[in-house]
């Protein structure tokens, strides 16, 4: 097991160098210039500033010293569009916010996600069933962008119990929206992997000896059933949970909440390169080390599992 | 020492009080309308996207800009109908020939850290704006001031300290000028132009315009700052007019969606948002107080690539003309875009200062007859049935252009049988290939950055930089030098306009309006300002 996380984590290492680098290549490829805009600076402005972000050097080298920092620093860089900013600080300002909405996002999920799945499953093909598997499929298929004006609308705008938006530190009412928003689609995602694989292991053959004893049916579902029916949602949760709290783009966009999402997205359209790089390998290196994480687990429910 | 700081402590308190004492009263009545004023005077207002910075020196958007106008103050301020009122100078005194302006500067006028703001702060900041070191998104706009030296300076061959301004004392001001321009006076108000503090600049580096760092001159001071999020100035007690400022706070609020902003207005959480696009129309018959349209000094056009290397028909005037009178400008404004935008057959905005709009025939015609010209000129070119001509419109990414490409092409093939393709490219790549050349037609739209003809007409003359269609006209160029200097500016860019109507290097569509919706406690907006310069301290909430 040692040997094996040793092993994942020295793959992880040229993992994340790739990336950059082909990060690095798909930023040069794409036209524009983080310093041009309808009007352009003057030539001598625009040799200044290229000298002062170091893009006046060959691209080899460009690459070379962003590395260095990274690796041997942990700095990230100046942003190349916000003047005061360095993307050390926008992560920083950014990436709390989001890591907290994304993570009870995740709560709100499983907990919803899996309790659903469990009682659809168990109450196989009666209203419960339908009606949770209804559920699922309606809360999947109304996208967050819809779901978020929705929200506000009714929220805000009818009732008017929560803010429309704002972060102001992340007080709960300006926390419920934006988690409901982001938690919906992988709620039932989840709701309907626990389901099908609860009813799998519910119908395999250790379950009916178990039955067979007489054992009391909560003893069977908690005791037996639920630890080998998760592990298909478990493979899941790691990227959903990276997913979740590296922002949502939509969320950020809806709920002015000052997530890492907009700066992600925005970092594109402005050519802000470090920005860009920098939320790469944030968002890289975390679904690097939750899948991992998603891997050492596994085999710690699953004995048939053995690295 | 300890004199000194206690003598500042009591002078700090007594200022307390006596703008505890005015905002008090302020909070009554309004000292001029007499109207009952909220007790709250908080002002929120949206901004669609953040500021890349609110260094005045390194601003580049309109609504960084704003913001620079309320933590910071020029020499000059403007009024709600755009004219000039003192700011910092109390008054100013130009030469006989027009070159050397002085400016007188008030004795009150104190930065937040209640040190005096001096002639020498201008000098420093106009000089960093224009040291190519700087790097300023912004140093074009010194060019356009024809404060002397700045060319040299910008291009790297002389000294920063050349430039022709200097701080004879404290409260003086004098700036030399290369060449008389009508235009000067305006651009004091500029973001570009406003004072910044050399301590702070040089204590904290490009991290200066933080919270707990910045220093200002304005009637308010930054307390908060969440990229993306929030900002949040209240008022300064040592500004100079400070007893008439009446909001306390103003909050700007980074909200990315349109239709989301407008909800949280109607919901009661902000006073001042945009209007979602499209929706002027039914918005305002809902709203009919609130929803406002107000001219904007900004023109929305379609280049023409005049360029060398260009497709052969871009170089027939008869072509141009053709396409230019060949769609319907009332369709756009009233059909697409139903926020009271005008129709344009020119370049520069009616609305300029002292420019008379010249009498072109395109603008005096029906459609009907725009339309038989547009025929008989593309045949006269050699164009019709049997031969159509096909051209390509580049626009960047956005619904919005989208539709007017769309009806524009819908309406050349109906009305003159063009074939149009459009293409759209996202923003960046958009400015890298319109700017480059490599196009036939292109989107375009520009804004004055001061309120004159000639901040449109200079993209006329073969030198500018944003001169997109590559139109070369030495009588254009010349008459623009003339106008430099000219009293008789504002003819000779009647006649600059009249030869581009007839030349046809771009093709207007309309006027820009700036649309918004408002609270109807929130007065004071400077509608009649074209410019859309707003003061907070300008404004205010009545009782409701």
């Amino acid at each position: 097991m040692f040997s094996y996380i040793v092993r994942r984590l020295t793959v992880a290492v040229p993992t994340i160098l790739i990336l950059i680098a082909i990060s690095f290549v798909l930023m040069w490829s794409a036209p524009g210039n983080p310093f041009m805009g309808e009007k352009a600076p003057p030539p001598e402005v625009l040799a200044n500033l290229e000298a002062k972000y170091g893009l006046d050097q060959p691209y080899w080298k460009q690459m070379l010293d962003y590395m260095t920092n990274v690796v041997f620093h942990f700095d990230f860089g100046p942003s190349f569009k916000y003047k005061d900013r360095t993307v050390n600080d926008i992560i920083a300002q950014g990436f709390p916010v989001t890591l907290t909405y994304g993570f009870w996002s995740f709560v709100v999920a499983v907990v919803f996600g899996i309790g659903l799945g469990i009682i659809a499953a168990i109450r196989h093909n009666t209203w419960l069933d339908y009606l949770a598997v209804g559920f699922a499929i309606g809360s999947q298929s109304i996208p967050n962008y819809v779901m978020a004006p929705i929200l506000v609308l009714i929220f805000t705008l009818w009732l008017g119990w929560l803010p429309g938006g704002g972060w102001e530190g992340g007080t709960w009412d300006h926390l419920i929206m934006p988690v409901i928003a982001l938690s919906t689609s992988y709620f039932a995602s989840i709701a309907r992997i626990t389901r099908s694989s609860m009813l799998e292991v519910l119908n395999s053959g250790f379950i009916r000896t178990a039955r067979a004893k007489g054992l009391p049916s909560g003893r069977v579902i908690f005791g037996h059933a639920l630890k080998p029916a998760l592990l298909p949602v478990l493979s899941y949760l790691g990227p959903a949970f990276v997913g979740m709290i590296t922002g949502s783009v939509i969320i950020d966009q809806y709920f002015s909440t000052g997530g890492i999402g907009q700066f992600f997205v925005n970092s594109a359209f402005n050519r802000d390169y470090s920005v860009m790089m920098g939320i790469t390998i944030l968002v890289g290196s975390l679904t690097i080390i939750f899948n991992l994480l998603v891997d050492i687990l596994y085999a710690w429910i699953d004995p048939k599992i053995r690295y | 020492m300890k004199l000194k700081s206690t003598l500042l402590a009591t002078s700090a308190a007594l200022l307390v009080v006596t703008g505890g004492m005015a905002y008090a009263d302020a909070h009554a009545t309004h000292p001029v309308t007499g109207e009952a004023l909220a007790s709250d005077q908080t002002f929120t207002y949206q901004d669609i996207d953040e500021s890349p910075s609110i260094d005045p020196g390194m601003v580049e958007d309109v609504s960084g800009s704003a913001v620079a106008r309320n933590l910071f103050e020029g020499l000059m301020n403007q009024d709600a109908d755009g004219n000039l009122i003192p700011g910092v100078a109390t008054d100013f005194e130009v030469s006989e020939d027009k070159l050397t302006y002085t400016f007188h500067l008030r004795d009150n006028a104190k930065w937040s850290n209640g040190e005096p703001v001096t002639a020498g702060d201008f000098v420093y900041a106009w000089r960093r704006v224009t040291d190519p070191v700087t790097a300023s998104p912004y140093a074009w706009f010194m060019e356009i001031t024809g404060i002397s030296g700045v060319g040299p300076i910008m291009a790297g061959e002389a000294a920063p300290d050349t430039l022709g301004v200097e701080a004879p004392d404290d409260l003086t001001l004098v700036v030399h000028l290369d060449q008389p321009l009508p235009y000067f006076a305006q651009t004091v108000t500029h973001a570009t132009m406003f004072p910044v503090p050399q301590a702070a600049i040089e204590a904290h580096g490009a991290e200066w315009t933080r919270p707990e760092n910045i220093i200002g001159n304005g009637a308010y001071v930054l307390t908060e700052h969440v990229p993306q999020e929030r900002m949040v100035m209240v008022r300064s007690e040592t500004y100079w007019n400070n007893a008439a400022t009446i909001i306390d706070t103003v909050e700007r609020l980074i909200i990315n969606d349109e239709t989301q902003a407008f909800t949280r207005w109607q919901a009661g959480e902000l006073d001042l948002v945009g209007v979602p696009t499209g929706q002027y129309l039914s918005l305002k018959e809902q709203y009919p107080d609130e929803i406002y349209s107000n001219p904007r000094l900004c023109t929305y056009y379609y280049a023409f690539n005049m360029r060398e290397d260009a497709p052969e028909w871009l170089q027939d005037v008869r072509v141009r003309q053709a396409l230019s009178l060949g769609f319907d400008r009332n369709v756009i404004t009233e059909g697409i875009l139903q926020a009271g935008q005008i129709p344009a057959y020119t370049f520069t905005p009616p609305t300029t200062a002292g420019f008379t709009v010249p009498e072109v025939e395109a603008a005096a015609m029906t459609q009907e007859e725009r339309v038989a010209k547009a025929q008989a000129l593309l045949a006269e070119a050699g164009y019709g049935a049997d031969n159509p001509l096909t051209v390509d419109i580049l626009y960047n990414t956005s619904e919005g252009h989208k539709s007017i490409a769309i009806a524009i092409s819908q309406m050349w093939k109906e009305n003159l049988g063009v074939e149009a393709t459009i293409e759209n490219m996202e923003w960046g790549t958009f400015l890298e290939t319109r700017g480059s050349g490599q196009f036939e037609i292109a989107r375009a739209g520009w804004c004055g950055d001061y309120n004159e003809a000639s901040t449109f007409l200079d993209l006329y003359s073969s030198g500018s930089g944003y001169n997109d269609s590559g139109y070369v006209n030495a009588e254009v160029d010349a008459l623009l030098a003339e106008a430099k200097t000219s009293p008789e500016a504002q003819a000779l860019y009647t006649q600059v306009e009249t030869i581009a109507a007839a030349d046809a290097p771009i093709m207007p569509i309309y006027f820009y309006t700036s649309v918004g919706a408002r609270t109807a406690a929130l007065k004071g907006w400077p509608d009649n300002n074209v410019e859309n310069n707003w003061y907070a301290r300008d404004l205010y909430l009545v009782a409701e």
